[in-house]
């Protein structure tokens, strides 16, 4: 069975390129320039998958984008892709597709019992039934509702292949590239615009790679369009939403069309376009008539049977009936013909036309005045029952294995309407049209039924033109157009054939006409509501080829035009569009960008264990052989800095320079405390509120000049602060003479801290006398480290003698070796993440999880920083009676009163059996061995000196524990201060 | 109206479905009732209904300028959950969750909750000390959570990677009964029971102005002439903001979009909701197949429902992050609702200004899970006219007080809460 289905000559397939395939697992051949569908078809193969709900059989029903029952899974492994349509799928060597949503085989497919029960299954059932009794619905009914519904099975595992992400600007963006986008494009690229024209076909031409006759006029379309440097040619390119301010968005299948990408290439490209002006000229889809059985195996779009002919040189069937309300889709049947098929019966509502005239002539049988009241069948068509309009019942059978059908075309109105533009009825096509545009947008061609090649390739030069001229460039000379004689597509009015049996309105879905009416007489008689009850048009294809029908029927129930019924609302995206191409490269490993410091490779040399600190990777602590775990290596690093000298990596810490005449001013406006009276060489510990009195952040800033000021913020809030700044300054006070640069990156610093840090930085620094007299506790210098310039502070955070050390960032890595020298003789350790946060927690210093966004600067005893006189951030709200209760948990220390038993962030902190407070942090002390903590406790000072509960449920974990100062650790600050 | 049974639907269906009725009346309006509740999407409904079978209060208009349920009802992401930290929030999401639990039983009408476990991943230490907190938090007010560590992430959810990636996960904080509900539903069933308790549920019925005398309402005027009643409630999310204007108040709250997506419908994949922490994602597998997901705002005020391509792409990068083999499937469909945001992150659900005028609004994004609690304390607030203990906390008057509900510390930005 090689492709008898075959013609021997015609198409824009290459039969010298042989190409094999497998579906179910069975091999077949094709030919370069095949859909899956259209090979498919040529080897004789009708049925590909099963419905949704009630798995009827189903076939090939288009041949293009509006598919909604041949999705198959394609390619297998990782590269599995569900929900395929085969119908836009091209074809390449080794393709492997497998038919979904049936159990037992795709021809015997057991869950097909369902539509036995499909009077029980109709519209919304389960919104009325598995109720009872109320525990089976989640035991029993819905994991029986979730295995049988979905159709398609994701692989599961990590796609292989990558994605790439591209923005275009142009001046007129062209969307589809049929006889109108080919036309639109040529008489916009003609100006001089820089136009992009994005078809989704791989393809360009649309209709007319349907007509032999005008394929000169096409190629030399494309030619001209190749040979103007300023036009963009983006065939395989779906343009899949249309965003505001002329935005589009698309995807372009770059590798789909092969196995697999080849190397360094993107399987996909997700384009972000910004256009001036853009012509939608994305044409027609073909729409069903709702009749029973008219989801057959057999049954499809006339045009698509056409289009299967014509471009594929593939014939549908060996005998084909076609059911038509206009004489657009005569042609169908005089396509088939000349492949070779047999026209057993033209079947059309009306009384007479031209193309019935013609088709007589032709020698076909036409059945004026008929309509199509049921298919015969089982996973095939065999044979079309034909009626009399309005006569009902079953009327008598014609054998046929394909049923050409076409109720009319709806004009593919998607993206305009998604633009903003309101839709329009029109009444002579009977389908909604464009309304008046409500962005730089204009639609030409089908997309705004406009009748016929040669029409549509006309209102495209127009269009295309006039996008030219809105975006600026002069009128060029008019381009050639193709001839063309359009038949009348302007349908009989025909939604429906009624009838016995199921005739279906959504495919996909198995929505049913009576559905509808169901629902529309449960009171869900809004078209969104129907939709939504009924599922209907709410499948993959998104109800390109029957969502107006489901709106018809419903109007029909209503007694209300379909105009007043509507559509539903038209949404992102046009087509799906796969996943990871919107993700784009920004995934995995890649998802954020890693932030290191420039001592990063230093601490990798001496084996830190990393933790991410926002973007940042941190050392969190450096192990060493011997330490038994990592509490070992933090303990170890912690006491080298309580005992000897240790030296941390703080550069992850925000700088900003605050310079200018205004700059003391501005500060004390965003600081709590005040700045204005510092001197200059000094650094003061600052805090500043949000604007609701919350605190937002701590740090030191220093006083470099009179106008000059060096602030330091905490890692996580390096960038807010820095917008914080300058929101206030742009819009609060863009009277002050400030200006602002953050220079965390130019900046490294270190902390060097323990009993022993003077000697180590006297041994490091030149050019500055470091003894407590010369250089006391909050002074700030400029000196040379290793003979770079640098920066000395003397600054504590872990409640030891400490200096902080900042040099140009490139000079880091050299400091820090001289450090460690320096500091070899003393003992030094480098100390990590975690060592700093057991220093601080010891000594009661508030970090991040204090600074949590709901402290304010009572809660964390840090009052009497706020300055009493003069206005600054926060000041007014901080006031606020809930901000200044006094019941409020205060900031307390915690020791575990089992030494060894462990406490954690998180605890809930409970006081007569109420949770009273929580743990914010927690850690091991070296100096007095035990679990220790930093917490906020309502009334906490009252509680001073009592053991209280730390509660973890979660663990299963009651701890009772010692409320204490926070700040037991060196309370008279001798040891900063040595 | 006789009610759905087993029995109903085997003899419907052998008579061709043909005897069924509307699901809720078509009511036009009175010329007055005892309270008038502004707005037809789940917190309204939820409102008249709990107004009618709690308080017997059952002279009740519910006025919807459009249709029912056609706003954050029905354009949102479905999950229901009560895992919040702060008791004024969890005690009142858990009773909301509660009321989910016998919410079929209590409409006869089939919202399809499903408690397949709500995972919220954590990437670090401090993520998981904040976890914790909020899971001890709802512990010690009875509310179920348990926290996983990464094997227990890949045992619940296997196909969330847990090793590669940016940010490995760590564990995450489970609330087994959390899950989804189908939203539609939801709107459709309230009014379904509320409806047969005597509510009248008027749509296409726009409130275009408030009948206000010596302080106290007394009705509204709206584009189906003027409806009196001594009490009225809004509940109109995005718009509340419009209203109260009306009524001669300004409320904070700002209206924002937040976009939501749902791929196609694919075979059993993901069986809870789970929670990306390193980023903003979030998704479950609908019981149709459909996969439905989401992120944070855009982060610009907005009425239209319309959102922008740079932050789906967040969400969809942020989606193959956690779980590479959401790759190779596609995105159907994506819309954007807009969000009543308030500057702490928590709703109103309270009394007003105006005497007799009451509100629950300012639900941000989370006002799914909260439709029955939402309507209940509404409803309760209304018939006492007094809030119930679950939702005193919730007022307007509380940033004058500083008594913000702000779960997270993101302060007071609409954008970032």
């Amino acid at each position: 069975m090689s492709q008898r289905f075959r013609l021997p000559s015609g198409g824009h397939v290459d039969r010298s390129k042989r190409l094999s395939f497998t579906f179910d697992g069975r091999a077949y051949d094709g030919h370069h320039g095949d859909t899956l569908a259209a090979a498919l078809l040529a080897n004789g193969v009708r049925l590909v998958g099963r419905s949704f709900k009630y798995h009827r059989p189903r076939g090939i029903f288009s041949a293009g984008a509006e598919e909604p029952n041949a999705l198959v899974e394609l390619r297998d492994g990782a590269r599995r892709e569900p929900n395929t349509r085969a119908t836009v799928a091209e074809l390449f060597d080794g393709l492997a597709a497998t038919s979904q949503n049936h159990r037992g085989s795709l021809a015997f497919d057991w869950m097909a019992v369902n539509g036995l029960l499909a009077p029980w299954l109709g519209a919304g059932f389960y919104y009325k039934t598995f109720m009872w009794p109320a525990s089976f619905w989640e035991r029993v009914y819905e994991p029986m509702i979730r295995k049988a519904a979905g159709l398609g099975r994701a692989s599961g595992l990590p796609d292989p292949d990558h994605y790439e992400a591209a923005h275009a600007h142009c001046d007129v963006l062209v969307v589809g590239a049929g006889a109108a986008g080919l036309a639109a494009a040529r008489a916009a690229g003609a100006t001089g615009a820089r136009v992009i024209l994005a078809e989704q076909d791989f393809l360009l031409g649309g209709d007319l790679l349907n007509e032999p006759g005008l394929e000169v006029w096409r190629q030399e379309s494309i030619a001209a369009l190749e040979a103007m440097p300023e036009v963009t040619l983006l065939p395989r390119t779906t343009v899949f939403g249309f965003y505001d301010q002329g935005v589009l968005g698309a995807v372009e299948r770059v590798a789909d069309h092969l196995p697999q990408p080849p190397a360094h290439t993107a399987r996909q490209r997700y384009w972000t376009i910004r256009a001036k002006e853009v012509v939608l000229a994305t044409g027609a889809h073909e729409r069903i008539i709702a009749f029973p059985g008219n989801d057959r195996p057999g049954v499809m779009l006339a045009g698509a049977a056409r289009t299967y002919a014509r471009r594929y040189g593939v014939r549908a069937g060996e005998t084909a009936a076609l059911f038509a309300t206009q004489d657009a889709a005569y042609d169908a049947a005089f396509a088939l013909a000349e492949a070779g098929t047999r026209i057993a019966a033209i079947i059309d509502p009306r009384g007479d036309s031209a193309a019935m005239q013609r088709a007589r002539e032709a020698g076909f049988t036409v059945k004026p005045g008929c309509v199509v009241t049921g298919t015969v069948g089982g996973n095939a068509l065999r044979g079309v029952e034909i009626g009399a309009v309005g006569s009902g019942g079953r009327g008598d059978a014609v054998p046929a294995d394909v049923l050409m059908v076409s109720g009319g075309w709806n004009p593919a109105v998607h993206l305009a309407s998604m633009s903003g533009s309101a839709l329009s009825w029109d009444e002579a096509l009977l389908a909604f049209v464009p309304g008046a545009a409500s962005q730089h947008e204009r639609s030409a061609g089908a997309c705004r039924g406009v009748n016929g090649i040669g029409a549509a390739a006309a209102d495209g030069a127009a269009a295309g033109q006039a996008a030219a001229v809105a975006a600026g460039f002069a009128a060029a000379p008019a381009i050639t157009l193709p001839e063309a004689p359009a038949p009348d597509h302007r349908p009989y009015e025909l939604w429906e054939v009624k009838g016995r049996g199921k005739a279906f309105v959504d495919i996909q879905d198995d929505v049913t006409a009576n559905d509808i009416r169901l629902a529309h007489r449960e009171g869900y008689s809004h078209i969104e509501h129907a939709k939504r009850y009924t599922t209907h048009a709410m499948g993959t294809d998104q109800g390109k080829v029957g969502g107006l029908v489901g709106a018809a029927v419903l109007a029909e129930a209503r007694e209300e035009p379909v105009a007043k019924v509507g559509l539903p609302r038209f949404r992102p995206y046009t087509s799906p569009v796969a996943w990871g191409a919107i993700a784009g490269g920004e995934v995995g490993q890649h998802f954020q960008p890693v932030r290191r410091t420039a001592l990063h490779g230093v601490h990798e040399a001496l084996g830190a264990v990393w933790m991410d600190a926002g973007i940042w990777k941190r050392p969190a602590y450096y192990p060493k052989a011997g330490d038994a775990d990592a509490w070992a290596s933090v303990k170890r690093e912690a006491r080298a800095v309580r005992e000897r000298v240790g030296v941390c990596d703080v550069s992850t810490l925000g700088k900003i320079v605050v310079e200018g005449p205004d700059a003391a001013t501005f500060l004390d406006r965003v600081y709590a405390n005040t700045f204005s009276t510092l001197q200059v060489g000094r650094a003061r510990y600052g805090l500043m509120l949000r604007e609701d009195g919350i605190v937002f952040d701590d740090g030191t800033t220093t006083r470099l000049g009179h106008d000059r000021f060096f602030v330091t913020t905490t890692t996580a809030q390096a960038g807010p602060v820095m917008q914080h700044l300058e929101f206030h300054l742009a819009s609060a006070w863009p009277d002050l003479d400030v200006s602002l640069a953050s220079v965390t990156d130019q900046w490294a610093a270190m902390s060097i801290a323990g009993p022993k840090a003077r000697e180590v930085v006297a041994a490091v620094v030149t050019g500055l006398d470091v003894s407590n007299e010369a250089f006391p506790f909050m002074a700030v210098a400029d000196c040379l480290a290793t003979g770079v310039p640098a920066r000395l502070f003397r600054i504590s955070f872990s409640g030891e003698l400490a200096y902080e050390i900042a040099m140009p960032a490139g000079y880091a890595a050299q400091v820090w070796r001289a450090v460690l020298a320096a500091g070899a003789p003393h003992g030094i350790e480098p100390y990590g993440v975690e060592a700093l946060g057991l220093l601080r927690i010891e000594k009661g210093h508030v970090a991040g999880s204090e600074l949590n966004g709901q402290t304010t600067a009572q809660d964390l005893g840090l009052g009497r920083m706020l300055k009493k006189k003069g206005d600054f951030i926060g000041r007014v709200l901080a006031q606020r009676p809930g901000m200044t209760d006094p019941s409020r948990p205060r900031l307390v220390g915690l020791r575990s009163v089992d030494p060894a038993r462990q406490i954690r962030a998180g605890c809930h902190l409970i006081v007569d059996g109420r949770s009273q407070g929580w743990i914010s942090s927690a850690t091991q002390s070296v100096v007095d061995p035990g679990w220790i903590g930093l917490g906020l406790l309502r009334d906490g000072e009252t509680h001073i000196g009592s053991v209280i509960v730390a509660a973890n449920p979660l663990m299963g974990e009651e701890v009772p524990v010692k409320v204490v100062s926070p700040h037991g650790y060196d309370a008279e600050n001798l040891r900063v201060r040595a | 109206m006789p009610g759905y049974s087993g029995f109903r639907i085997l003899t419907e269906g052998l008579r061709g479905n043909s005897g069924w009725k509307p699901a809720w009346r078509k009511a036009a309006p009175k010329p007055s009732y005892d309270v008038i509740v502004v707005g037809g999407g789940g917190h309204g409904l939820a409102t008249a209904f709990y107004l009618a079978s709690e308080h017997g209060i059952t002279n009740v208009a519910v006025l919807e300028r459009g249709l029912i349920g056609q706003g954050n009802t029905g354009r949102n992401t479905t999950i229901v959950r009560s895992n919040y930290m702060l008791p004024e929030n969890n005690n009142f999401y858990e009773h909301s969750l509660k009321l989910w639990e016998g919410l079929e039983q209590s409409l006869n009408y089939n919202v399809m909750m499903s408690q397949r476990g709500v995972i919220n991943l954590f990437h670090n230490e401090a993520q998981k000390n904040a976890a914790l907190r909020r899971g001890n938090s709802m512990r010690l007010n009875g509310i179920d959570a348990e926290i996983l560590d990464r094997d227990g992430v890949k045992a619940m959810c296997p196909i969330v990677d847990v090793d590669n990636g940016r940010y490995p996960v760590m564990g995450g904080l489970l609330q087994r009964r959390g899950g989804t509900a189908r939203h539609d539903a939801v709107a459709w069933g309230f009014a379904h029971a509320a409806d047969a308790r005597g509510v009248d549920i008027v749509e296409h019925c726009e409130v275009t102005g408030m009948i206000i005398e010596g302080g106290a309402i007394q009705g509204v005027r709206t584009t189906r002439g003027e409806i009196r009643a001594p009490k009225v409630g809004l509940a109109v999310a995005g718009s509340t903001s419009t209203l109260t204007a009306m009524a001669g108040f300004d409320v904070p709250i700002e209206t924002h979009l937040l976009q939501a997506f749902v791929s196609e419908g694919l075979k059993p994949l993901i069986d809870c909701v789970v929670t990306f922490g390193a980023g903003h994602f979030y998704v479950s597998q609908s019981d149709k197949g459909g996969l439905v997901f989401g992120g944070g705002l855009d982060g610009y005020p907005s009425y239209g429902q319309r959102g922008t391509l740079p932050t789906a792409e967040h969400v969809y990068s942020a989606g193959v992050s956690m779980i590479p083999a959401l790759g190779r499937l596609r995105g159907l469909r994506s819309w954007a609702g807009v969000m009543d945001m308030t500057p702490d992150g928590s709703p109103y659900i309270c009394k007003t200004p105006v005497q007799g005028l009451y509100m629950t609004a300012g639900w941000c994004y989370g006002g799914f899970k909260a439709t029955p609690g939402s309507g209940w304390c509404h409803a309760w607030t209304i018939a006492k006219d007094a809030p119930h203990r679950l939702n005193a906390a919730h007022t307007l008057d509380r940033f004058r007080e500083g008594r913000m509900l702000d779960e997270r510390g993101n302060g007071p930005f609409f954008w970032a809460q």
